[in-house]
């Protein structure tokens, strides 16, 4: 042991000093109790260290393989999008103060983690219309799951009920968490791009403890929720809302609707893409249901000096304290995650955010359109947020091929998860420009006609 | 400096704005015409508004209030708050890594599918297992991954076991993990050296036993010498050994969980591998597993076929999904990066170091605490506070005092078989100096109990705010700001 690596700091003296403390002669005898048959006999097989300039080369190297949004207009969305973040984003979150802390379970020490998750914690409740959120989720996706578990829970239900046109990633890991847990799921019918709601109501019964959709959904439609909010109610199963938090600026909140759960991933405020992680779930429910919120929650109280001051709180619900009678493991949260998209949603503000949502709402209008003009049909029959699906005459792969060949990273394939075949789910954000759009456009012509 | 306590609604005025959106350079459309009335908002949400400076001084406020790794010590027992590298962050930053979506045909990912396919390479190496999945966030995530793999192998073998071993002086999340992957479990208790008691042990063990859970070195920072008795024992049954990972930082080259007999493992690169831990989050989890547990692995899978890396989603004995896309690949980018700069050499010494630190400083602190367990410790060890609370201090109180000293107190009342514990985990990236001067602070408050107890019990005194009535958060529960708040100045509480 010496100090070659620059992470480690013990000087040879150093080491000599604590072994002769321990009246021990040589490191290894620190590790006597590791029996002789376990032990390694050789170093790891792993790569040699690398020099952090070298190391920094390296990486370049490596990154600079994957073409990225930077240089390649993106038309991918399906539950990750391609949305500007303001620089002061990476600048609040790079304070090593918030980035290297662990959980706040030293309140005096860290007001600052605790009143910004607090701070998260509003912003949530104010987009979804909800009364209570917790401090994040490992992903929108997992979010889903847990809201599913907990109606489970809270009404003694067998089974929940979620529409296939909810993102194809939520149901597949709602799968098996339902399958770890012991309960149902069913998956309700499409029709076209939306619910089916005849089918919602044939579907449901007196032991389907929640309807779960998404606004909008996996197709970019905007689901009616008041129509889904009265099925479920009927018989009495939970209200669960998978939302996109940008869309949330334009669309009514799922709270005045009557969701009893909200959830959904802060990506679009604040977060890269990232190779889709990591993201944020968020969670938020109804005023009866705080005590069941599962993950990390930071309340208001006093000091002894009777000063404002933020701490983790209703923590009986949590893993730690309940150990096999928590409803929920999870451990952590994406406090970091969580506190990138509130600076961002600072930065966008109440009036900002309603003019992102309305660019995304209108460039996606307008491709469309233009799509339309060239005679190809938008599968779309309700309205759509910042994404839509096309049918094409060839098959979504070579059309992307072609795309890519121009500079421009097409849509999602729907065939691999609905057998759709030649549709393609297109995300315009406000990061497209007209002539981005209008470029997709007509290479797409020549990909067709040409 | 004149204190800062604003929320950043209660400095936001209306008008105000923190960024600057393009006009759009397409036709308007009027949302009225598009949508029903009753999907569209009428009335907005209350985001802040404030410029953007207003944002940088608020944000900077806070993290001013905050204690992290590049403030002062963390020695927090089970959490191995190291140093988070800076070229790690700016790898991750890197557009290559950080604007791509998950989506993009593979060609044109091949260099993050490259690096993914590597770092499961090197954590299968490092773990002793022969495949790992990247995709758990988060070590509890990966504890239940773990286990449905476990429900699974034994489901296919035509068995249903019920029944998950844990011992005492497990994390908190072993067995919630186990309740949530639909099992039962049963806690073994710990013998008066701290380890699992073999004979309490063999009397669980039995055809209905699906996996025992063990953190290796436990909690108590001792190594299970009796490791692989225990294995036998369970093996014998028909039952699979679960690692919790979270104390790997000990193990790196000297020995791995695949040589204990270890069948599946879950690793917190946000603890060993350098990753930040962000206030909370994000982590990440991978999970490995030997040979007989691949086919259960949760897809997709990331594999190698000449040179070209592709996600296989034909796996059909898999337990499925665990979380969207491939994980957290921004903090996977960082553990790799990690690895590189330290190679195998450098991984061994980072255990031999914060194995040395560990035992140096509890050989410092013995004469003053009670110190449980005599035999040598691995990377944390911990103490007990009982001395001092028959002096009526109790370890909240040393912890809370240590406050004023720049540190932050180790991890208290945690495992929960030891009376008034303090766990303590130095690390290998904390110089002697730092130790010794820890250790003056500990002896300075084991004096102080014995001589000037108040000054303890009434600490902290240097923090922005005293200790905090978290009874009264816990009882009337104010989980977020309400405007009508500001106007009177006080909080509307969310009855629950």
């Amino acid at each position: 042991m010496t100090s070659t690596y620059r992470y480690l700091p013990d000087t040879k003296h150093d080491q000599e000093e604590m072994l002769a403390a321990l009246n021990l002669s040589t490191v290894d005898e620190l590790f006597s109790d590791l029996p002789s048959d376990i032990r390694m006999d050789h170093e790891l097989n792993i790569p040699e260290a690398v020099p952090e300039p070298l190391l920094m080369k390296k990486m370049q190297q490596l990154s600079s393989i994957n073409k990225h949004a930077n240089d390649y207009p993106i038309f991918l969305g399906a539950g990750t999008y391609d949305h500007y973040i303001p620089s002061v984003v990476n600048h609040m979150i790079s304070r090593s103060e918030f980035y290297t802390a662990y959980t706040p379970y030293q309140p005096e020490i860290s007001q600052g983690e605790l009143q910004a998750i607090f701070e998260f914690q509003t912003m949530v409740c104010e987009l979804t219309g909800m009364d209570a959120a917790n401090s994040s989720m490992y992903d929108g996706f997992t979010s889903l799951a847990e809201a599913a578990s907990l109606a489970v829970a809270s009404t003694k239900r067998p089974r929940v009920l979620i529409s296939k046109s909810v993102h194809p990633e939520s149901r597949a890991i709602l799968n098996t968490v339902s399958d770890g847990q012991g309960y149902k799921v069913e998956e309700a019918e499409l029709n076209v791009d939306v619910t089916d709601l005849k089918n919602l109501k044939e579907q449901i019964d007196m032991d389907t403890a929640a309807v779960i959709v998404q606004y909008p959904n996996f197709f970019g439609s905007i689901e009616d929720l008041q129509e889904i909010k009265h099925i479920a109610q009927d018989k009495g199963a939970l209200f669960i809302v998978s939302a996109n938090p940008l869309a949330l600026a334009l669309l009514e909140a799922p709270g005045k609707i009557g969701a009893d759960i909200v959830i959904g991933d802060m990506q679009p405020l604040g977060l890269p893409m990232s190779f889709g992680g990591p993201h944020c779930g968020y969670f938020a429910v109804r005023k009866k249901f705080m005590r069941n919120l599962p993950g990390r929650i930071v309340g208001q109280t006093k000091d002894v000096n009777g000063k404002r001051g933020f701490v983790l709180t209703l923590q009986a619900r949590e893993q730690h304290i309940r150990r096999d009678k928590a409803s929920s493991n999870i451990c952590s949260n994406q406090a970091l995650n969580a506190l990138a998209s509130s600076v961002c949603m600072t930065a966008l503000g109440k009036q900002g955010i309603r003019h992102m949502a309305q660019l995304n709402f209108e460039k996606a209008d307008y491709m469309a359109k233009r799509l339309e003009d060239k005679g190809y049909k938008i599968k779309n029959r309700s309205p759509f947020f910042n994404e839509f699906v096309i049918e094409l005459p060839t098959a979504v792969k070579e059309v992307n091929h072609t795309l890519f060949e121009a500079g421009i990273i097409g849509g999602y394939d729907l065939e691999k998860d609905y057998g759709f075949k030649n549709q393609m789910l297109v995300a315009v954000t406000e990061q497209r420009t007209k002539e981005e759009i209008d470029h997709f456009v007509e290479t797409l012509e020549g990909a067709v006609h040409g | 400096m004149v204190e800062y306590n604003e929320l950043i609604f209660e400095i936001s005025r209306s008008g105000r704005i923190g960024s600057s959106l393009p006009e759009s350079d397409v036709p308007k459309v009027n949302l009225q015409n598009k949508l029903p009335d009753h999907l569209i908002r009428t009335e907005l949400a209350e985001l802040p508004e404030v410029s953007e400076l207003q944002l940088v001084r608020h944000y900077t406020a806070l993290s001013n209030k905050n204690h992290g790794i590049d403030n002062g010590f963390y020695p927090l027992g089970s959490c191995t708050m190291k140093y988070n590298p800076k070229i790690n962050e700016d790898v991750a930053r890197l557009e290559g890594f950080s604007r791509i979506h998950p989506y993009q045909p593979v060609e044109t990912v091949q260099g993050a599918l490259k690096l993914l396919h590597e770092l499961q390479e090197d954590l299968a190496e490092i773990t002793g297992m022969d495949a790992v999945t990247l995709q758990p966030s988060a070590g509890a995530q990966g504890e239940w991954a773990g286990l449905m793999m476990v429900k699974a192998y034994h489901k296919q073998k035509g068995e249903k076991r019920t029944k998950v071993l844990v011992p005492d002086s497990a994390h908190g999340t072993n067995p919630a993990s186990a309740t949530v992957a639909g099992f039962r479990t049963v806690t073994i208790p710990s013998n008066g050296d701290g380890l699992v008691d073999l004979e309490e042990l063999k009397k669980h063990v039995d055809d209905d036993t699906a996996a025992l859970m063990l953190t290796n070195p436990n909690t108590l920072g001792l190594f299970e010498k009796e490791i692989i008795e225990i294995a036998k024992v369970v093996h014998g049954a028909g039952g699979l050994l679960y690692y919790d990972g979270a104390n790997a930082n000990a193990i790196l080259g000297k020995t791995t969980p695949g040589k204990m007999g270890f069948d599946i493992v879950h690793l917190n690169l946000h603890k060993t591998f350098t990753t930040p831990h962000g206030g909370g989050g994000p982590g990440a989890g991978p999970v490995g597993v030997k040979k007989k547990l691949i086919p259960y692995l949760p897809v997709p899978r990331i594999e190698k076929q000449n040179d070209q890396y592709f996600l296989n989603d034909n796996q059909p004995l898999s337990i499925g999904r665990v979380k969207g896309y491939y994980g957290n690949f921004g903090i996977l980018v960082r553990a790799y990066t990690y690895i590189r700069t330290m190679g195998p050499v450098g991984l061994r010494q980072v255990s031999e170091s914060a194995v040395l630190h560990a035992n140096y400083l509890r050989k410092k602190l013995e004469p003053y605490f009670d110190s449980p367990f005599s035999q040598v410790c691995k990377h944390e060890f911990v103490l007990s506070g009982s001395r001092q609370k028959k002096l009526g201090v109790r370890t909240l109180d040393m912890a809370k005092r240590l406050l004023d000293f720049g540190c932050h107190p180790p991890t208290i009342y945690f495992p929960l078989n030891v009376e008034e514990c303090l766990m303590i985990e130095p690390t290998e990236t904390e110089s002697k100096e730092t130790i010794d001067a820890f250790a003056e602070v500990m002896i300075q408050i084991a004096k102080e109990v014995e001589g000037n107890p108040d000054i303890v019990l009434d600490a902290p005194h240097t923090t922005t705010i005293g200790r905090l009535d978290e009874v009264q958060a816990a009882r009337k529960p104010v989980v977020r700001h309400s405007k009508e708040k500001t106007e009177e100045g006080k909080a509307e509480s969310v009855k629950s």
